[in-house]
């Protein structure tokens, strides 16, 4: 059996932030928009925790608890400005949220 | 591809409950559990909740455009190529190496508290060391959480004038 090495979980991380930004560009709900947005922080948290194992230094799980964190607050406001949207225009989709275009 | 976006959600959640289990198979302990209290619990509760609200499925029948589908998959699909070559290049040489180091860093006595020992301690200890710890991010994490609830407070009040 191969012992997993730090460029397979590096390889994980890179295909899940691919992913989510392959759902970022092609998606037009902005819902799933936003969906995409976590997957690609849990890529870059699955970088961080692989180098602070591989490196035996545990910086990298301290920035990962933070990481958790902001983005538990940031969910929070946008899902909040997310359902504050949809009162004014009664639309989740982006195509028709374009009024701050320049 | 499913275009409900309930489907997406459950799918996120498993993927979540995965990237947990993949913090396990990394000693990340603490992390694993805070994965899946945060992540497949908290904020899809929060996504499933938003979504059922919105009734977000009648809107969800608009056709995707072939062009941009294409053309952001291609774009995507070169970025991960970008990305896999110079992982290949930085770190094929380097595998045996970082074994080395994680081998070593077990075999350490000093680190091995850090490294093998189930990661919750050491973590305590490495996020509120008097020394070069995380204690003033701490607080400005909390100042945030206060932050963010009240402003989703704010956000989510209906408008009484």
């Amino acid at each position: 059996m191969i012992e997993p090495t730090l460029s397979h979980y590096l390889l994980i991380s890179g295909a899940l932030f691919s992913i989510g930004l392959l759902g970022v560009i092609v998606r037009r709900n902005i819902l799933i928009i936003y969906m995409s947005l976590e997957l690609m922080l849990n890529a870059a948290n699955v970088a961080l925790v692989a180098m602070s194992r591989f490196n035996g230094n545990l910086d990298g799980q301290v920035m990962v608890f933070f990481i958790i964190t902001v983005a538990a607050a940031e969910v929070s406001v946008g899902l909040a400005l997310i359902v504050a949207l949809y009162r004014k225009r009664q639309t989740t989709e982006v195509g028709d949220l374009a009024s701050m275009k320049l | 591809m499913s275009r409900n976006p309930v489907t997406s959600a459950m799918f996120l959640v498993t993927t979540m409950i995965s990237i947990s289990g993949l913090f396990v198979l990394l000693n990340a302990y603490f992390l694993a559990a805070v994965q899946i209290l945060v992540y497949a619990g908290a904020v899809m509760v929060l996504f499933l909740f938003v979504i059922m609200l919105l009734d977000v499925e009648e809107t969800a029948r608009r056709k995707l455009r072939l062009v941009s589908l294409t053309m952001g998959f291609l774009s995507v699909a070169a970025l991960f190529g970008v990305y896999k070559s110079s992982l290949e290049a930085t770190y094929v040489k380097d595998v045996d190496s970082s074994q080395d180091i994680a081998a070593a860093a077990t075999s350490v006595g000093e680190s091995e508290s850090l490294v093998t020992v189930g990661s919750t301690q050491a973590l305590g200890k490495e996020l509120f060391s008097s020394v070069n710890g995380f204690i003033l991010p701490f607080e400005i994490v909390s100042i945030l959480l206060l932050v963010a609830m009240i402003g989703v407070i704010l956000l989510s009040k209906k408008e009484t004038k």
